[in-house]
């Protein structure tokens, strides 16, 4: 069993959790998810480690709850428990430890980023983030993420930092020169952009996939996706891959296996789903 | 002939004749319809008067050819003995000290490759029903001896470390707790049991028996972590550090692919998945579960093995309306256990033998629309002995479906192994260990599908039991804690 200890809410749709769990705590790399199980017939679902606090043993799950399964947890309080948290999956993050490192996280990717770039900074690599959000309600992690280089924020309306997609300042960002490699992380068509964007300033792109899993160990192969050719398990060979390589209309497919189950599943949950979010 | 068989008068005496004259008694089993359509058991297990006659179909040989058969050397016509005699307590402790799982066994042996091939009435007529008994005792035992305690036993101060909770874990777990080790067993996933909570289904080995028999080892002493992967949350070597021995018992679990094209439409599910979702996440109570699958209205299931089996019975169950297995050899070379094909026959389940896919058709959304197949001939014998299959030149024809589920077998999951090189590995990923279980590092051991490669529970839980005697043996070395 694994207690909250802390709970935020970061935007309309997307909330922190610090959850007890002092071995990933301790030894969680960037780039490694978790596995967490609300209650005993709930699904499974991956959660990246977004932070953690060896000291005090917790790790932070920032959740957008698009789902039965994601309503239910963002639902939970202080002091309710998860079931199951396992982990740590997945490769850790191939991170830079000279030059400079381009960060680009897309609603809640951003939380994804931030632990790639908590681990740039510690080795020593320079960091600029690109973030993005709708508005400026759903801009998230622009502090912490300050902690480690130059920020840029973008609102589709314009309403905090500048106006546009992360692609634009991204560009910019990329033409004025000296970015030695790229790590994108947020909805598919954004990592898509990144990707071609990068492509013909021959930057390295790292992005992180998510596939539907189920046991996150290599065991069951649901999480399979396509790079250059080649199928990979994102749970045990990702979930970052080079995203010059990666088949993203594969993987925009395949996450659409299930919708109509999930929307029966989301119906069905209803008010119970709905307490977390209307805040 | 009439015998009588009322449990409460002591057996009479049978003559040989007699004896020889009982027929084998069927197992009474769901009809297939109605089972067709819901994942209770399938086999509903002896009554006591079956069972008792049955029991004296055994001649009780002077040289039980059957124990030759059972991988494990199950003491077959001591229990059995017991069970004609009336005394099921006597049965149960016979078995439950030959063998920690009969509840399981007795469910999923292949008995006719094993004790029943054997059995000396088997050559003239049918051999004793002996997994049929292994059951009816081991059910009898699970709910009549609760609460018995097992006896008290010195603690060694040994600490040792289990990697797996299936059958082979399980098993040596129990075995190291007896003497007195202290035993942790890390598994993976949410809950312990292995292939027999997340491959195996609830119509064949429901998962009520798996969790009773975890929580017998609990009541033992034995910890089992859930939610920790060996070689992600602790590492091999942080756990040589911290326990005087270790066991792997991490199966086979990697899900091998036809890689042919089209294998990542919407509805290719390798059996793992298929069956993962369906049992341990109970996907075929979705809603009510959270876990979906899809339900495909002809589903075609790749292979010939139990696996196969249970993934086109689970597609049955589920409400397909077609559930195809498509094989390339015949149902004489197919692996599976012979009552499983028997059930899904009954079930209405359809073959194609002879007949090996070559492509997955999908439509412009990308979802599976059919598979496309050859027809085989068997040809010239290859190196197994079984006769290799050849295409048919020109007899291509597309099997219409919704759903593919590939079982074709599973090779040993890299993950574990990955962490620790210098763990001696075969060719094809799996551990090498000597016939006690002992690997190329001292102080540890593996078993069970990790080292044989994908095989059957018995087998596991063989080596489950020889490792924890080599491990007790390595651990009570005056050297071993140096
Ligand atoms: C490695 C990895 C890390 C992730 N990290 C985060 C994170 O830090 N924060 C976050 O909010 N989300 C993260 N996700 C996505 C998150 O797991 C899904 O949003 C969640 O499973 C949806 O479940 P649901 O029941 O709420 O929604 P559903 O209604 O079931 O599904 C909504 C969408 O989520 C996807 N999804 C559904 N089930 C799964 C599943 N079992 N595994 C993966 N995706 C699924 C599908 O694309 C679906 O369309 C991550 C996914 C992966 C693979
Ligand atoms: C669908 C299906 C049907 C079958 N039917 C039959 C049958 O009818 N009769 C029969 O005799 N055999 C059958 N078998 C084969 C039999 O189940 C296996 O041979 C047997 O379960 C192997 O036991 P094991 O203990 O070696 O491994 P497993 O049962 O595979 O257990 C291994 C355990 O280790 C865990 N694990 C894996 N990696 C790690 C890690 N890194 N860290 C921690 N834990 C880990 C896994 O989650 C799993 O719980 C069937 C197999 C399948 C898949
Ligand atoms: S364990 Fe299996 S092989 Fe051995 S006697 Fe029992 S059913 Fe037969
Ligand atoms: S071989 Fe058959 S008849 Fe003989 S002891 Fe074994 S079960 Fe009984
Ligand atoms: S989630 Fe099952 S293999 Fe990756």
């Amino acid at each position: 069993m694994h207690r909250i200890v802390a709970k935020i809410q970061l935007s309309p749709n997307v909330t922190r959790l610090d959850v007890e769990a002092p071995r990933v705590a301790q030894i969680r790399q960037p780039g490694q998810f978790v596995i967490v199980r609300r209650t005993d017939r709930a699904e499974r679902i991956p959660l990246t480690v977004a932070d953690a606090d060896p000291k005090a043993g917790t790790i932070a799950l920032v959740i957008q709850a698009v789902g039965k399964s994601t309503k239910e947890l963002v639902a939970l309080n202080v002091g309710d428990v998860i079931r199951d948290v396992a982990g740590p999956l997945g490769m850790p993050t191939e991170l830079i430890s000279k030059g400079r490192a381009l960060c680009v996280g897309g609603g809640v990717g951003t939380a994804v980023v931030h632990p790639i770039a908590q681990g740039l900074h510690a080795r020593g690599a320079s960091v600029t983030s690109v973030i993005g959000g709708r508005s400026k309600e759903w801009v998230i992690f622009e502090p912490e993420l300050q902690r480690y280089g130059n920020v840029v924020v973008c609102t589709d309306d314009g309403s905090y930092g500048r106006k546009g997609f992360v692609t634009d300042a991204s560009r910019e960002l990329l033409e004025a020169g000296g970015i030695d490699i790229v790590y994108a992380v947020g909805p598919v068509p954004m990592m898509r952009a990144i990707a071609n964007l990068t492509r013909p300033f021959g930057v390295h792109t790292i992005v992180s996939l998510n596939p539907v899993m189920v046991d996150g160990t290599g065991m069951c192969g649901g999480c399979r996706v396509d790079v250059g050719g080649e199928t990979k398990f994102a749970c045990v060979d990702g979930p970052e891959f080079d995203g010059h390589k990666v088949d993203f209309d594969l993987l925009a497919d395949r996450l659409s296996t299930y919708r109509p189950q999930e929307q029966a599943a989301a119906e069905r949950c209803g008010d119970n789903c709905r307490v977390g979010l209307n805040k | 002939m009439s015998i009588d068989i009322s449990p409460a008068s002591a057996p009479k005496k049978l003559s040989p004749k007699e004896r020889m004259a009982i027929e084998r008694q069927c197992m009474p089993e769901q009809g297939a319809t109605a089972r067709a359509a819901n994942f209770k058991e399938v086999n509903l297990g002896f009554p006591e008067q079956l069972a008792f006659l049955e029991a004296e179909r055994c001649i009780q040989c002077k040289d039980p050819k059957c124990v030759q058969g059972c991988p494990v050397r199950v003491n077959i016509p001591r229990f059995i003995g017991f069970l004609a005699a009336g005394d099921l307590a006597g049965a149960a402790q016979s078995l439950l000290g030959d063998n920690a799982l009969p509840a399981v066994t007795g469910r999923v042996c292949p008995q006719e490759t094993q004790c029943e091939e054997q059995c000396i009435r088997g050559i003239k007529g049918k051999p004793v029903a002996i997994g049929y008994l292994e059951r009816f005792v081991a059910d009898w035992a699970r709910e009549h001896r609760n609460g018995a305690k097992p006896a008290a036993v010195p603690a060694s101060g040994k600490k040792v470390a289990v990697i797996g909770a299936g059958p082979a874990g399980l098993t040596a777990a129990g075995e190291l707790a007896k003497r007195g080790h202290d035993v942790t067993v890390y598994e993976a996933l949410h809950q312990a049991g292995g292939v027999l909570v997340y491959g195996i289904p609830e119509f064949r080995l429901p998962k009520k028996i798996v969790d009773m028999e975890v929580q017998r080892l609990r009541d033992a002493g034995v910890k089992i972590e859930c939610n920790v992967i060996v070689g992600r949350t602790y590492t091999l070597p942080e756990l040589r550090e911290q326990f005087d021995a270790i066991f792997i018992a991490n199966g086979a679990g990697l899900p091998v692919f036809m890689n042919v094209p089209g294998e990542n439409f919407k509805g290719v599910y390798s059996a793992n998945e298929y069956l993962t979702r369906v049992n341990l996440m109970s996907a075929y109570e979705f809603p009510s579960a959270d876990t979906p699958v899809l339900v495909g209205k002809r589903v075609v299931v790749v292979g010939g093995g139990n696996v196969a089996m249970d993934a086109v019975r689970t597609a049955k169950r589920l409400g397909a309306e077609d559930a195809v297995i498509v094989y390339r050899r015949t149902k004489a070379e197919m692996p599976a256990r012979v009552e499983e094909v028997h059930h899904a026959e009954q079930e209405g389940v359809r073959f194609e033998l002879l007949v090996a896919p070559l492509e997955v058709i999908g439509n412009d959304k990308k979802w599976v629309t059919g598979l496309k197949c050859q027809r085989m001939q068997l040809g010239e014998p290859d190196k197994s002995g079984r006769r290799r299959p050849v295409a048919i030149p020109g007899s291509e024809f597309v099997l219409e479906c919704d759903v593919v589920v590939v079982a074709i077998g599973t090779r040993a999951n890299p993950l574990l192994t990955a962490t620790c090189p210098e763990l001696k590995l075969n060719k094809r990923g799996n551990i090498e260990a000597d016939e006690n279980g002992m690997t190329s590092l001292p102080g540890v051991f593996a078993g069970g599908d990790i080292v044989r490669g994908a095989a059957t529970v018995i087998l596991a839980m063989g080596d489950g039991k020889k490792s924890a005697q080599a491990i007790d043996d390595y651990l009570r070395k005056p050297a071993a804690s140096a």
